[in-house]
């Protein structure tokens, strides 16, 4: 009833092609920021910052990147979780050898190596397309992981095998490390994720989204456009892993404090594989659906009866919860297989007629 | 157009000379020779399987012949790819519509001018300043054509939920988009009405009145080809069998066998 367009009318091609292009959707999302930015951190206790809002901000980036280039450009990568894994080691590598630079930009940074790594297992989709494409970057997910585990040189040599997040801070406040509080830190990935989220949904709007968008849907005609397929799918691997390092290196400086190399493992890339396709192929919003499904809705239930007060023995919690969870995974994919994202859609179009729908 | 000079009309603008395809053992083409002149309507008809796409596809660079070569605008180019073919002004419709079916109408077009749009990756992730002044010039350029084509009211619905007669029209917008400079049309008016051919018919003429292209195309509708095109060129199993005006093949004796059959 109140959301209706009516009455908005576009007068120039610039409103009409804004990402945001109906008034409720701009206060919406403006009210979505506030509740982020003011509201949660009041209520959140440090448990929910660090099990629940700072994982699944992180997983919501990854799960960006892996939708750029599986439900924008069309090719199928279950290597997310190592190239996760290299942002993290160039993280780590890139703030021990230079101390004196601000970690964020090192954060930042990561993702450039990972791009890199991206861009070479991403060499082959010339060729192979579909499930052999998926295979070859599983061929990916197993080196890198290898690389984790037998390159000292990436731990620095650690005895235990594992990376540590160092100690660093921003403008005077602690953003890393065992002492860094956990308000800070979810201030700092939600900055970074909603500027990366910013970022891109610029791309996916404009021509090189759009390119991309060509090559998924009939890759000859987009050679017919002038397209070069080869530069366009490597550019969508180069985002994607680029993000995907990013959400990597984010994972272990703000979230973990310290990983190993079996977190990044398959189970992460099918884990954010997931996450893209109950959100939504091709949707930015349906990947942060699909981050706050996968990630957050099992720890909710996790929780939920110790917060009413009823006293449930957490191994039976644990096997009702996966239970829960993969039932309405189910459920979802039953009612909308084009995921959350899709499920959104149907409900504005219907909310826009509503109570008269003929 | 797409910064190429132009080619005066009635001037040769692309050739095909003594081209053999084969896969394997199937022979698509056999030393078929013929031209496209600037300015024209050049259609290419022949019964099932005579290599009329293939030729198509031998122009656009999809394939690449193993004998003779491809003229246009006076430079032989024989590995051309697609994208450098797009590049030199030739544009192109699909006989089974090859459309960008999650893409609404708009992007599809849009699609189209992926070439002019010139901003670069930082541009795009910034999406402001020139790269938004240049997506909007673009959408100015995309709503003329919407306009030519008469397909207003289906500008924002993904293509996937178009009526069959509908995608043709907005495939042919996607290749306007280009602003080609010869325009390839596989079978526009394939399994249309009689009113949506004479509606496709009407636009081939407009592109060419208004926006001087040069168009080549297959069609199997006799009337449409002898009404719209200024020259017609015969295959028949890979070879060209007649190239004249539509009066000359009509009456040609080996096109009315090839159609109709030998009386034995």
């Amino acid at each position: 009833m109140f959301y209706r367009e009516v009455g908005q009318f576009k007068s120039t091609y610039a409103a009409d092609m804004a990402v945001f292009p109906i008034r409720q959707d701009r206060i919406g999302i403006l009210v979505l920021l506030a509740i982020a930015v003011v509201v949660l951190p009041l209520v959140s206790n440090d448990f929910v910052l660090t099990s629940i809002l700072i994982p699944g901000l992180i997983f919501t980036l990854a799960a960006i990147g892996l939708n750029i280039l599986t439900g924008y450009a069309g090719q199928i990568s279950l290597g997310t979780g190592a190239f996760m894994g290299v942002g993290a080691y160039a993280a780590y590598k890139l703030a021990n050898a230079f101390p004196e630079v601000n970690l964020l930009v090192w954060i930042l940074c990561s993702g450039v190596f990972s791009a890199g790594i991206g861009v070479i297992f991403g060499l082959p989709s010339l060729r192979i397309k579909g499930l052999y494409l998926a295979v070859t970057t599983l061929a990916a997910q197993f080196f890198l992981e290898w690389c984790f585990v037998r390159m000292g040189w990436l731990t620095d040599y650690s005895s235990s095998g594992a990376i540590e997040a160092v100690r660093r801070t921003l403008f005077g406040l602690s953003i890393s490390g065992p002492e860094a509080d956990p308000l800070t830190r979810y201030f700092v990935v939600l900055g970074l994720v909603v500027f990366l989220t910013w970022i891109t949904s610029n791309l996916v709007h404009g021509r090189i989204g759009r390119t991309w968008m060509m090559v998924r849907d009939m890759d000859i005609a987009a050679e017919l456009m002038g397209v070069r397929l080869l530069p366009a799918k490597l550019l969508a691997f180069a985002v994607s892993s680029y993000l995907a390092g990013v959400a990597g290196a984010m994972m272990v400086f703000f979230w973990l404090g310290a990983a190993e190399p079996s977190a990044f493992g398959i189970t992460l890339s099918f884990q954010v594989l997931f996450m893209v396709i109950i959100g939504g192929l091709g949707s930015l919003l349906g990947s942060w659906l699909g981050a706050a499904f996968i990630w957050a809705l099992p720890v909710v239930i996790k929780f939920a009866p110790g917060l009413v007060g009823i006293d449930v023995p957490s191994a039976r919690v644990e096997h009702v919860n996966s239970m829960i969870v993969g039932a309405l995974i189910i459920f979802f994919l039953i009612v909308e297989p084009h995921g959350l994202a899709r499920l959104w859609a149907v409900t504005k179009q219907k909310l826009r007629v509503w109570p008269f729908p003929w | 157009m797409s910064g190429l000079t132009p080619i005066e009309h009635g001037k040769q603008l692309l050739a095909v000379e003594n081209i053999s395809l084969s896969f394997g053992g199937v022979k698509a083409l056999t030393d078929v020779s013929f031209d496209i002149k600037a300015g024209e309507v050049r259609a290419i008809i022949g019964p099932n399987g005579a290599g009329k796409t293939s030729m198509l596809n031998v122009i656009n660079g999809f394939y690449h012949p193993q004998i003779g070569r491809v003229v246009h605008r006076g430079e032989a180019r024989t590995g051309r790819r697609p994208h450098e073919a797009a590049r030199r002004g030739i544009g192109r419709t699909f006989q089974n519509v090859a459309l960008f079916k999650g893409l609404s109408t708009l992007d599809n077009i849009m699609a189209g001018r992926t070439l002019k749009m010139t901003r670069g990756f930082f541009w795009q992730c910034l999406r402001f300043g020139p790269a938004l002044a240049e997506e909007i010039d673009h959408r100015a350029k995309v709503e003329e054509i919407i306009d030519f084509l008469e397909i207003q009211h289906i500008r924002k619905t993904p293509v996937g939920k178009l009526p069959y007669g509908l995608k043709k029209r907005v495939e042919l917008g996607r290749a306007l988009a280009q602003e080609p400079e010869l325009l390839l049309l596989d079978e526009p008016m394939a399994g249309m009405n009689l009113e949506e051919k004479e509606d496709m018919s009407r636009f081939i003429l407009d592109i060419r009145e208004t926006y001087g292209t040069t168009i080549a195309l297959i069609e199997h509708d006799m009337g449409v080809v002898m009404d719209l095109s200024d020259r017609v060129v015969v295959l028949e199993y890979g070879r060209k069998i007649a190239d004249g005006t539509p009066d000359e093949v009509q009456n040609d004796q080996t096109v009315i066998d090839a159609y109709l059959g030998r009386s034995h």
